[in-house]
């Protein structure tokens, strides 16, 4: 019997602003490094809450401070997270976020340490949180279409078996929930070298095709010109890339395409962190290949499931979203299991089709919707990766 | 190497390629030593082929299916991955040591 995906429900959480989340966090959201240490206490004095720590929002400036805010406020901003308590140094830039946030509905408050120490910091924030936590356990889920789920995709640790069965499989899935009217992103602008005149064509328009090759090009000219030491070829393909097999850019480039189908076509290309502004659909973000730094981004701009093909094994989660690793690979299914969510080896073996694959991801994006802690949420994986664009003043 | 065009019935396969002007596969099972008649399939049309394995190759790893030379273009999902920077005849391994980016 054909899997009926369009007809498929999932039980969450619909929050103020008619987004639909998968989890229920309330988070103890520092606004800059030190400030991680406060954050920490409120979430050791009330269970339930999370702390997600970080390494900057000091001095940045310009461009580079924009994308800090933007990933910090998007963060608490996620349908994954019920409430948010935001904890920086300053008032001011405290109160950035907290605006950012409350533009979504949802409960926030913001406590700053200056002129009051951790002490008494940590106390306002303790009491606050724990009214969350206890405000935000009561919620209720409710049957969702869908359609309203924000689904990412980004591959790690990739090999020839990620181009030949769980990119597909991931291509599959959005060729099949695209059309429902779900939001899909992909993005790894350094890891479409070698097929960007391939994911040129995929755009729906030509607007979208010239904005994804200006984010290239861009990239091409300011990054990898002044900065490359010889060639790339010691860190793309990385050192896990040819154990696994892939000799050059190209092949991971191609391999890497395979997550977004074979009728699937992206409608715009967005800055890094950036919420979709066109309605459903498939969009590229401008994104580093670094796998926590990616998934950061995308949790960032919205997304509340993350499908993630591996190959030779990346363990990467996420503190607010729950990354699905979908692996093809026997060895790595035999030597690192418990990381792997979805297995498609039969795809290699020839017993499974990708299309049968795709139905397996899609039941596993469902029944991850409906609470069931991914292999990344069971192990503890709660990479918080901020993407830093040049050095701070 | 032999094509069978459309076959459905084929076991499991040593070697798979995505598209019919491919000249590299890729290894899909661990532990294949030299000496191996491979069975192939082609993803794009589940057509087979075989193929000898000159060498032990890892799982993943590329297999030349035709005779390559140094400056020959390496074809993978139909695309030009590649150059040849050393020889690969039909079975042989190919990768880091004998092919390269055009890129960089």
């Amino acid at each position: 019997m054909p899997f009926d995906f369009k007809s498929m429900t999932v039980n969450a959480w619909r929050r103020e602003n008619g987004r639909v989340g998968v989890r229920n966090h309330v988070l103890i959201l520092p606004v800059d490094d030190i400030s991680n240490a406060a954050c920490e206490a409120v979430a050791n004095n009330v269970k339930g809450t999370l702390a997600i720590p970080h390494a900057y929002g000091r001095l940045q400036f310009g461009e580079d401070l924009d994308l800090h805010f933007r990933t910090i406020i998007g963060t608490g901003a996620n349908p994954n997270v019920a409430a948010v308590v935001v904890i920086g140094i300053e008032p001011e830039w405290t109160q950035i976020i907290v605006d950012g946030i409350a533009a979504t509905g949802k409960p926030v408050t913001g406590i700053s340490i200056e002129q009051k120490g951790d002490f008494e910091a940590i106390r306002q924030a303790s009491w606050k949180a724990k009214e969350y936590v206890q405000w935000a356990t009561e919620l209720q889920k409710e049957e969702c279409p869908v359609s309203d789920l924000w689904i990412s995709t980004k591959c790690g640790e990739s090999d020839t078996t990620t181009g030949l069965s769980s990119c597909p499989t991931v291509g599959n899935m959005y060729d099949k929930l695209l059309p429902e009217g779900i939001y899909g992103c992909f993005g790894e602008t350094s890891e479409i070298t070698g097929a960007e005149h391939i994911c040129e064509k995929r755009a729906a328009t030509p607007e979208a095709a010239a904005a994804f090759m200006k984010i290239f090009q861009a990239y091409q000219d300011e990054v990898i010109e002044p900065y490359k030491t010889s060639d790339l070829s010691d860190s793309q393909p990385t050192k896990g890339n040819i154990l696994g097999g892939l000799t050059t850019i190209e092949e991971k480039a191609l391999g890497n395409l395979e997550k977004i189908g074979r009728t699937s076509s992206y409608i715009d290309a967005m800055g890094p962190a950036v919420a979709p502004q066109k309605g459903p659909g498939l969009y590229f973000m401008d994104t580093s290949s670094a796998a926590a730094e990616c998934v950061t981004l995308m949790a960032a701009a919205g997304y509340v499931i993350h499908t993630f093909p591996t190959g030779q094994g990346n363990v990467v989660g996420n503190p607010i979203v729950p990354v699905i690793k979908i692996s093809g690979n026997p060895r790595t299914l035999r030597t690192m299991s418990e990381h792997i969510d979805v297995d498609v080896t039969g795809v290699l073996t020839r017993e499974q089709t990708i299309d049968e694959a795709g139905d397996a991801l899609i039941e596993m994006i469902a029944r991850t919707a409906n609470g069931r802690l991914t292999a990344a949420e069971a192990l503890g994986h709660r990479e918080f990766s901020l993407t830093k664009l040049y050095r701070s003043a | 190497m032999t094509d069978n065009e459309e076959d459905q019935t084929v076991g499991k396969p040593h070697l798979l390629k995505h598209d019919h002007t491919d000249n590299v596969g890729v290894v899909v099972v661990e532990g294949l030593t030299a000496g191996t008649e491979m069975l192939g399939v082609v993803t794009a049309d589940n057509s087979d082929f075989t193929v000898t394995a000159k060498a032990d190759i890892p799982i993943g790893h590329k297999v030349a299916l035709t005779d390559l030379s140094e400056g020959d273009t390496v074809m993978k999902y139909g695309e030009d991955i590649g150059r040849m920077v050393g020889p690969a005849s039909v079975g042989e391994h190919v990768h880091t040591h004998n092919c390269k980016t055009k890129r960089w």
